[in-house]
């Protein structure tokens, strides 16, 4: 081979990349090269901060957890509030950094995927909020699973695309706007709702989500005078988690602890924990862990929350889990339920499933940590509160 | 440049100034007809060169037509050995070079040096990834570059000229230009300058050129090939399939060829 100029800093270890159709490498150089120029630029930030400040409701606050923390072997337990941002959920602090982006290329259409709805309708908000027009896919599965979403992103004005093809969930959706994005890329931005996809979108989203660590970080120290034990956070594609994460990889004796989906449990194979499960492959134009047969296509997901029900995860992560820095474990949909409850009850406050995710483990693993915990409460429970409804009143998650 | 199979497909058509007729299909596709079956179906109509689809589940470069026939293949159990061994099966007794078109995953996943050596043994020719761009993972490239196959890559409306050199430095076989930004998949209009851009893509590398994605008739056929080394007909081509089976496939494929002559 000759001449092949390859920028080394798409990597995180041998994960990432660019493994995309050739239509799209002069866009994927464009948004790299605006978030470079964005990125130190002092009017961009200062916009980004007054929007955080204005709009999404940041900083939000950390909340000792106290009956929480009680119901986990007397640990002393701490949330990260990420459900008070507008909108409910970490999602939109990507989707204003973006959108912002977006405008400084001059792109007018934004599309975006989405499985919860979450990033859907976080998405749907920048746009509103900067008079762009959005159109976000959404697998039909989870169309009926988040109907209440679906209406919300119609409010603010998107048009909502349902996906049929293949499992008809996140990893379907994602495939359908890579799609759009090759066809329409001369005018259109495509906002990607976590760390994954091709070079440079896991590490922007990740700079732009590492706020909940930064605030957090800072708040510990503040309130406690030292750092958490423990800090946690679930993963899907794994933005709420590397954006909590981040902050803290350097601080070695913080351990850092993600919780995959682990659905009907590891050995029933249905389950999303990609990085328990999974070997590396490359979906969505990265490498990265994967859920893949031996012939290499990739399995459908499972998960009762649809924001975690996706097959990869985002590249940094499994270059975290090889160097081991970050441990990753999971919970079953029926200790994310147990969780969800749980939660409402003692806290009053009710958690995404996602989330919920995140809560069982504590709830589970909680007394075995020596000192203060943090936990990612990524997003509220609203959306998922029918969803829920209807499962326990058939008495069975499938 | 690899003195290969697919290099001798185009020398003589140069002379004679007429195009290859690159027929597509995703192997396993229809349900029911053996691809070994197909292929010979298309070499009988006239094919210079054939596309092999190795379906992928996440066909994220594909339009519906393609995306489906990958589906409906995959869930009737095909796997990547299988696409060998019934190109291994045509391979005894025709010459027609055989592409495989397909994603990085199934190879990777088959291991890279192994899918390698076993495709070259079952007859394949050259090799397609929609995913991997030119700088994109260089020890993969340069595994591929330096197995017997031709490594065949892309060029889009939208790739920078800068680029175009560095391409077809890493490419043997041919270059296949890319129609226009978008999913494959069957269009009733080509983009007016594309005759412009084909030619001015021939005049910089020294490869011959050709052109795929939504060339859909033998009107179309027509007019890209002479602009071009070579045409690509997939989704148009697995439609038919789909809806009227194999021989009235082959016989499109005949009227494509006419359309060429
Ligand atoms: C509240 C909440 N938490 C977590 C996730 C999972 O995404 P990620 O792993 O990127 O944070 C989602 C996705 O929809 C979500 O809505």
């Amino acid at each position: 081979m000759t001449k092949i100029t390859q920028i080394q800093s798409d990597r995180f270890g041998s994960f990432g990349g660019r493994y995309v159709p050739e239509t799209l490498i002069g866009a994927l150089d464009e948004v790299a090269i605006a978030y470079a120029e964005a990125s130190c630029d002092e009017s961009f930030q200062d916009e980004l901060k007054r929007l955080n400040a204005s709009f999404v409701g940041r900083p939000t606050p950390l909340y000792h957890a106290e009956r929480l923390g009680e119901a986990a072997g007397n640990r002393d337990v701490w949330l990260k509030r990420e459900d008070l941002n507008h909108t409910g959920a970490h999602k939109i602090n990507n989707t204003i950094g973006q959108a912002l982006l977006a405008g400084r290329m001059g792109k007018r259409r934004i599309i975006a995927e989405t499985g919860a709805g979450q990033h859907g309708v976080a998405t749907a908000t920048a746009c509103a909020l900067f008079d762009l027009e959005c159109v976000v896919y959404m697998g039909e599965e989870d169309v009926k699973r988040q109907a209440l979403n679906v209406y919300r992103m119609q409010l603010l004005g998107a048009e909502v695309r349902p996906v049929s093809s293949g499992t008809r969930t996140l990893k379907d959706a994602t495939n359908e706007a890579i799609r759009d994005w090759v066809t329409n890329v001369d005018s259109t931005h495509y906002i990607i709702g976590s760390v994954v996809g091709p070079d440079p979108f896991p590490r922007m989203v990740r700079d732009f989500q590492s706020i909940i660590g930064r605030e957090a970080r800072e708040q510990f120290l503040e309130c406690l005078g030292r750092l958490p034990a423990s800090v946690v956070a679930c993963v899907g594609g794994g933005s709420n988690a590397i954006g909590m994460f981040h902050p803290f990889v350097c601080d070695e004796y913080v351990e850092l602890v993600g919780v995959e989906a682990g659905g009907s449990g590891i050995e029933s194979g249905r389950h999303s924990a990609s990085l328990a499960a999974g070997t590396p492959g490359v979906l969505h134009g990265s490498l990265s862990y994967l859920l893949q047969d031996s012939d290499g296509q990739v399995l459908p997901a499972h998960s009762v929350s649809a924001g975690l029900d996706y097959p990869g995860v985002g590249p940094e992560h499994s270059h975290l889990k090889d160097m081991g820095r970050v441990r990753y474990t999971f919970a079953t949909d029926e200790q994310a339920l147990e969780a969800f409850h749980k939660l409402s009850e003692l806290e009053g406050i009710i958690p995404a499933l996602e989330t919920a995710h995140a809560i069982a483990y504590v709830l589970e693993y909680g007394a075995s940590v020596n000192g203060p915990i943090l936990v990612c409460l990524s997003g509220r429970g609203d959306k998922d509160v029918s969803h829920v409804a209807e499962i326990e009143s058939r008495g069975s998650f499938l | 440049m690899k003195a290969s199979a697919i290099s001798s497909v185009f020398a003589p058509l140069q002379e004679k100034g007429r195009a290859a007729l690159i027929p597509y299909v995703t192997a396993g596709h229809p349900v029911g007809d053996s691809t070994s079956t197909v292929l010979h179906a298309l070499a009988d109509s006239g094919a210079d060169l054939i596309e092999l689809g190795v379906p992928f589940s996440d066909p994220l470069a594909d339009g519906p037509t393609i995306q489906d026939s990958s589906f409906s293949s995959l869930q009737n159990g095909t796997k990547v050995e299988d696409v060998l061994a019934e190109l291994s099966i045509f391979r005894a007794e025709r010459t027609t070079p055989v592409v495989l078109f397909t994603y990085l995953n199934p190879v990777l996943r088959y291991g890279l040096e192994d899918f390698l050596s076993d495709a070259t043994e079952c007859g394949a020719s050259g090799l397609l990834l929609t995913d991997l761009p030119v700088g994109a993972d260089c020890e993969v490239e340069r595994t591929i570059a330096e197995s017997p196959l031709d490594f065949i890559r892309l060029v889009a409306p939208t790739t920078r000229a800068e680029r175009v050199p560095e391409i077809a430095e890493n490419s043997s076989g041919f270059l296949y230009y890319i129609s226009r930004a978008g999913v494959t998949g069957a269009r009733s209009q080509l983009r007016e300058s594309l005759g412009d851009e084909v030619a001015e893509l021939r005049s910089q590398v020294g490869l011959p050129v050709v052109v795929g994605f939504g060339i859909s008739t033998p009107e179309q056929a027509r007019e890209v090939g002479c602009a071009s080394d070579g045409v690509v007909i997939g989704s148009a081509l697995v439609r038919i399939m789909e809806e009227s089976g194999v021989e009235a496939g082959a016989r499109f494929v005949a009227r494509l060829r006419a359309a060429l002559d």
